[in-house]
Parts: structure tokens; C-alpha cells; sequence
């Protein structure tokens, strides 16, 4: 994984544009680095669309009477707690313990479906209370902004079961370590962007 | 003396000095990142709550935080950094950062400023109307 560092080590005055072209693990995970940029501009234009709605309520609740802060901090938490996990199993992927790696990707999993439970009671509890998305354009834009990160912890944990059975599989293949790397980036994006959706969303939602 | 700036990965937990890091180092990193993160989380949910604060500063003191909190997790868990091996990741990142800041200043400036020009509700037109 680490070629940038045994390469210089090998060839210490080798210029960087005399290198060559960069090794496939650089590549890869550049390339997905500029994926998840995209990803983040596009919440950026519904974090836009949100927050020009967040006040078009159209007579109905508003998200003072709609959202729990306990239950975001727990989300949040939950979160949190998944990315640090995430970060201590990409280190057992670098030193090729197995065990670790199960058990990273474990918690990390448990940990992402909590999240993801309690976010869909949330939204269960919002639809019941005559809160659905179809209400105001606010819960439109909150339902969309929201359920987009959702849909994405979603698919985080279908790719995170995919790359366990591959480890069970193919081992600490070049290939699957490449992937469990594109992953670790994901899931720490997705963090960064839940970060931007309790402080925008719900903590300044609950304050208007 | 020239510096090897061969690219690094972003995400890349190694230390490009020492080659690679040892596992309790990498943990270390995590470790404080987890603390740091935690911390400046607990203080955005104080800021939103407490009644201490000027009101009209709370919401640019919650932004402050989650762009902090937003360093903390690309530096420790990212792990962008400024070293000649993270030219391209950095670059990447402030081209995405200006983009995702035209877009939200942008639509938020505008639509303010559409808000404002809007024509009063048709009571108040009535109002005008009159004389």
C-alpha cells in the first residue's frame, strides 16, 4: 500500500516528475478522492436548496416542533464512533491482520446500522405526525437533503459486507485493498458530511 | 538537498517521514482525532442549547465549529495534509471547497435578495393601493 514511501526510500533524489507515472493505489484512490468531491458538491446544492426552504413551512410544523436533539446526538455519536472504527480497521487492513479486520468491519457495520435505524424511525415518527415530505417544501428539502445521506450510509453498508466477503475470499489481495482504502474515504466523507447536517439542519433548526 | 514529492494517497494512514507508521501511532492519530471530534461535536449541541450566548451569533459560532470539526476529520482521518506529497489532494479539495461555497453562498445570497424584491402579500398591496 505504502509505494510512495518505499519508493523514495529506494531512489531518495529522484525528482517527482522523474518518477514516472504514479503507482495504482496513488491513482486509485486520487481518482475516488475527486468522486467524493463531486458527492459533496451535490449535497452542497441540496444543503443550498435546504437551507433557502428551511423557512417555507407553508403553515405547517416546523423543525422546532419536529426534530429530537437526543436522538440526533445519538445518531451523531453512532456515526463518529463507526468513522474511528473505520480508521482503526484500515490500519489492521495495512498490517494484514484478519481478525482485526472482521471485527473493525463488524463494529463499524453495527455502528453505521444503528444510525441508520434510528434515522428511519425519525423519518417514521415525521411521515405518522402528518410531517411527510409531501407537507411543506422545508420537509421536501429535508427529506431529500437527509434521506440523500441516508441512501449513502445505505449503500456504505452494502459495499462494507461486499469487501468483508472479499477478504474472506481473495485475502488482503492488491485489489481488495485498494477497495477497502476507496472505503475508508467514503465512510469518513460521509461523516464530514453528517457533521454539516446536524449543525445545519438540526441544530440551527431547532434554535429558529 | 531536494525533497522527494512523490503523491501520497488520500486516506493513506503512513507518515511519509517515517515510512510506515507503527500501529500504535496510527492509533494515536485516530485516537486524537475521535477526542477532538467529540469535543467540538459536545460544544456545538452546548452552543445550540445554552442561553448564554448572544443569539444572532449562535448560528456563526455552530458554522465556526463544524469547519473545525471539518479540519479535524480531513487532517486525522483523511489524513490531507500540506506535505509536497499532497499537492493533488489539497488542490482537489480547494477547487471542491470553492465550488460547494459559490453554490451555497450563490443560491443563498440570490434568493435572499429575490425575497426581498418579492411583491408584498396581497393585503399589504391593498394598503398601497389606497392612496
Amino acid at each position: 500500500m505504502n509505494v510512495a514511501a518505499t519508493l523514495s526510500e529506494a531512489r531518495p533524489n529522484v525528482a517527482a516528475s522523474e518518477a514516472g507515472p504514479a503507482s495504482k493505489p496513488v491513482i486509485v484512490a486520487y481518482g475516488f478522492w475527486i468522486f467524493l468531491l463531486s458527492d459533496i458538491v451535490m449535497f452542497a446544492t441540496l444543503f443550498a436548496g435546504y437551507a433557502v426552504l428551511a423557512r417555507a413551512t407553508d403553515g405547517g410544523p416546523s423543525g422546532v416542533q419536529l426534530f429530537s436533539q437526543a436522538s440526533v446526538a445519538i445518531e451523531t455519536v453512532c456515526l463518529l464512533a463507526s468513522s474511528y472504527t473505520c480508521g482503526l480497521m484500515s490500519l489492521a487492513v495495512k498490517s494484514r491482520r484478519r481478525i482485526g479486520t472482521y471485527f473493525g468491519g463488524l463494529v463499524t457495520f453495527a455502528l453505521g446500522l444503528s444510525f441508520l435505524a434510528l434515522e428511519l424511525r425519525e423519518f417514521a415518527d415525521m411521515i405518522a405526525r402528518a410531517a411527510g415530505p409531501q407537507r411543506s417544501a422545508f420537509l421536501s428539502a429535508f427529506f431529500t437533503l437527509v434521506g440523500c445521506h441516508g441512501l449513502h450510509v445505505t449503500a456504505g453498508l452494502v459495499w462494507l459486507v461486499l469487501m468483508m466477503v472479499q477478504v474472506a475470499v481473495r485475502g488482503f489481495h492488491p485489489t481488495v485493498q485498494r477497495r477497502l482504502a476507496c472505503f475508508s474515504l467514503f465512510w469518513h466523507a460521509l461523516d464530514i458530511v453528517w457533521v454539516w447536517l446536524f449543525t445545519v439542519v438540526y441544530l440551527m433548526g431547532v434554535r429558529a | 538537498m531536494t525533497e522527494t514529492a512523490l503523491d501520497r494517497p488520500p486516506g493513506d494512514p503512513s507518515m511519509p517521514a517515517k515510512g510506515d507508521v507503527g500501529e500504535p501511532a496510527g492509533v494515536l492519530v485516530y485516537t486524537i482525532g475521535l477526542v477532538l471530534a467529540v469535543g467540538l461535536t459536545a460544544t456545538s449541541f452546548w452552543v445550540a442549547n445554552t442561553g448564554l450566548l448572544w443569539g444572532p451569533g449562535v448560528s456563526l459560532g455552530l458554522v465556526v465549529l463544524a469547519v473545525a470539526q471539518m479540519g479535524i476529520h480531513l487532517v486525522f482521518f483523511l489524513h490531507i495534509t500540506t506535505g509536497p506529497d499532497n499537492t493533488n489532494n489539497v488542490l482537489a479539495l480547494a477547487f471542491g471547497i470553492l465550488t460547494v461555497l459559490l453554490v451555497v453562498v450563490g443560491s443563498l445570497w440570490i434568493m435572499a435578495n429575490l425575497n426581498d424584491n418579492m411583491m408584498p402579500p396581497p393585503e399589504l398591496m391593498n394598503l398601497h393601493m389606497r392612496h
